[in-house]
């Protein structure tokens, strides 16, 4: 008997990947798994989702208080409270995106060793999921912008190509702290601890201008995150706040970030790539 | 070849490496340079056979035989060590039933991200809801959150979903026969009428009666191994022989030194007299065995007890020699029983274990074997131990 024309042809199974299974599939499940991830965030709170725009507020006002009326850092600078609003919830992306990825191969293990899809979606959608509270609170951040007194600028435009550069950077890093933490439990403790630094090692709460010239500066410098942010400032809030170029006494430190950030992006990927057919055996 | 190949497995291998002491943090890693501290487990050991469009495919084996291994290889959860795996179509594994239903969810939005997880988009994923809900019976909960669920809508849900995927090759891992007396039927009847179909069935399980019912074909894996392929009927035999082989006493086993009877063969029968060691439900049975004296026995008497898979004594029986022969076995005297046995066993499979005493007397064991014949019952409807005839009718009163 002939095989019948409708009959697949037969292909190769290629094994458990990090994409694989098809771009469309790849997105539609990223996209469901986001979605249910935050809904389960804010469902059963009495508040719901304007928990999401309550937090960040909460976090801000201690935080106003704090640097305002007790350190008075921000004194001198001009819309501090917005600034200092504005750069919680742009850190907040990036927290949220790489603390929640950690352990969130670990979490789905269930999945994870029972399904063939696409081991990638698992820390993007942590990253999505960041994203989309991210949305929301941009909303309050504009609101009082306003307020506050901002004036519209033509380099409002420009913000994404700010969250470009720091969604990949927060993607990267959920790819490699996910894929190291299946070998090393440690990862994700060590990581809250990193996170934390890099919190106070990035100009969030105080101007990069008060920080002294030196070695301290320079390597404020060399953080990836702190030339995004104050390109942030000074597109969104504060024209006439300095450039992280003009800022920078040399390139050099500028250069280095560059060069961690670069390094991050591909060993994020490659980790990712490699430990993908292994971890359903690791969990 | 008559079919199309639906799964081509080629010189598959599979090692799992199993550290002694699992290194699972930084330090441990920076400071143990040794890296001799794991032993290799041989999962599958170059593994090989095909899967035609349109078959019902068994594969059995004991635990840790590395059948689970092949399905998670087959399924594109593990990454095959060597050789390759090919398929003609689309894939949906189920490992186990409702994997990545999520609780917080309701039953229709765990249906559509199951059926994007297996690999349908997601118009697909929501328009296979009606007949999903149908066939588990759930449409009034579709709503519900699943964690609200009772565990056996649960299960029908999640069988649901199994059956209702629309791929052309489905691997299913130990999941038959959920849910209450009806819906096992109702499960019965879709394996029934998936095995009469195109679609083709990768169907792992330790249910011998499964293999046989469903199966058109099955392999026996142990130790790695491919140990039989074929018949399914074959398979399912190999498969218990395996398993009695290594249990700690055999036929001949008895207690210490030369048993003075020996049990020299067992059986059962069907009407025709032929052995057979599969017996369809309620269908007529026959005992027979063949015993020998060794040596001189007084008084002898022979008991039988069938057994269950959950150890359970179902029935059993004991008898002596006639009234017309002297009630004593010379040396190299040969006794043959046979009979006819009530078949009201429930489907499943059974053991017959075997003593022999002297001077009718229980206290003087001349044999003990534990394990004479096993064969299985197979049939739909295997609830309780026995199945018993029952004519029940219902009646309304009143008014």
């Amino acid at each position: 008997m002939n095989a019948e024309p409708t009959a697949p042809e037969l292909r190769e199974v290629a094994g458990p990947s990090a994409l694989g299974g098809g771009r469309s599939r790849f997105f539609e499940l990223l996209w469901l798994m986001s979605v249910t991830e935050f809904k389960k965030t804010f469902f059963g709170t009495a508040l719901g989702y304007l928990w999401s725009l309550v937090r960040p507020l909460m976090l801000f006002a201690v935080l106003l208080l704090v640097f305002t009326q007790i350190f008075k850092v921000g004194s001198q600078v001009p819309h501090y409270p917005v600034l200092l609003l504005f750069n919680i919830v742009l850190f907040g992306l990036f927290q949220e995106g790489t603390g929640g990825a950690v352990s969130s191969v670990l979490a789905q293990e269930g999945i994870v060793r029972k399904t063939q899809f696409p081991r990638l979606v698992i820390p993007l959608a942590v990253v999505l999921t960041a994203f989309f509270t991210f949305c929301l609170n941009m909303v309050v951040v504009f609101a009082f912008m306003l307020g506050f007194g901002v004036t519209p600028m033509w380099t409002w435009l420009l913000f994404p190509l700010i969250l470009l550069p720091l969604l990949v950077f927060t993607c990267a890093l959920a790819m490699l702290l996910s894929a190291l933490n299946v070998r090393f439990r440690d990862v994700a403790i060590i990581w809250t601890v990193i996170a934390l630094a890099l919190n106070y090692a990035t100009p969030i709460i105080y101007p990069l201008k008060i920080v002294p010239e030196g070695f301290l500066k320079q390597a404020l410098l060399a953080n990836p995150l702190t030339p995004i942010f104050q390109q942030a400032r000074v597109w969104m809030i504060d024209p006439g706040a300095y450039s992280p170029f003009t800022i920078a006494s040399s390139p050099w430190p500028l250069i280095v970030a560059a060069l961690i950030y670069v390094t991050v992006c591909v060993l994020g990927v490659w980790v990712f790539n490699r430990e993908a057919p292994r971890i359903a055996e690791q969990l | 070849m008559s079919a199309p190949v639906a799964i081509e497995v080629s010189g598959v291998d599979k090692t799992f490496r199993i550290p002694t002491h699992r290194v699972d943090s930084l330090k441990e890693r920076l400071t143990t340079f040794n890296q001799q501290d794991f032993r290799e487990l041989h999962a599958l050991r170059d593994i090989s056979f095909e899967v035609e469009r349109g078959e019902f495919f068994g594969i059995v084996g004991r635990n840790g035989s590395g059948k689970s291994t092949l399905l998670k290889i087959l399924a594109s959860i593990y990454a095959a060590d060597g050789g390759r795996v090919r398929m003609a179509g689309r894939l949906a594994p189920f490992i186990e039933l409702g994997v990545g239903f999520n609780p917080e969810l309701t039953a229709r939005e765990n249906v559509e991200l199951n059926g994007v997880m297996m690999g349908l988009t997601r118009r697909d994923a929501r328009s296979r809801l009606a007949a999903v809900l149908e066939f588990a019976e759930l449409e009034e909960f579709v709503d519900l959150k699943i964690k609200n669920y009772s565990s056996g809508m649960l299960v029908r849900l999640a069988f649901s979903v199994m059956i209702q995927s629309d791929a052309e090759i489905l691997l299913i891992d130990e999941v038959l026969a959920v849910g209450d007396a009806s819906f096992q039927q109702k499960c019965a009847d879709v394996f029934h009428e998936i095995r009469d179909s195109e679609r083709t069935v990768v169907f792992v399980t330790h249910d011998m009666s499964a293999v046989e019912q469903y199966c058109h074909r099955a392999m026996l894996l142990h130790d790695g191994d491919i140990k039989t392929i074929g018949d399914s009927g074959e398979v399912a035999r190999s498969y218990l022989r395996l398993n009695f082989e290594q249990a700690p006493s055999g036929a001949d086993a008895d207690m210490g030194g030369v048993a003075d009877i020996t049990l020299a063969d067992v059986w059962l029968e069907d009407r025709d007299g032929e052995r057979i060691t599969n017996v369809e439900k309620g269908s007529e049975l026959r005992f027979g065995a063949a015993l020998e004296a060794h040596r001189e026995v007084e008084g002898p008497s022979f008991g039988f007890a069938f057994t269950n898979a959950d150890g359970v004594e179902v029935t059993g029986f004991g008898l002596g020699l006639p009234k017309d022969v002297p009630d004593r076995l010379e040396a190299g005297q040969r006794v043959r029983l046979s009979g006819e046995l009530e078949n009201r066993l429930a489907p499943g499979r059974y053991v017959v274990k075997c003593w022999i005493h002297r001077d009718h007397n229980y206290a003087n064991l001349v044999l003990h074997s534990p394990q004479v014949l096993d064969f299985v019952v197979f049939g739909k409807d295997g609830a309780g131990v026995v199945s018993l005839d029952h004519e029940v009718t219902a009646s309304v009163e009143g008014a």
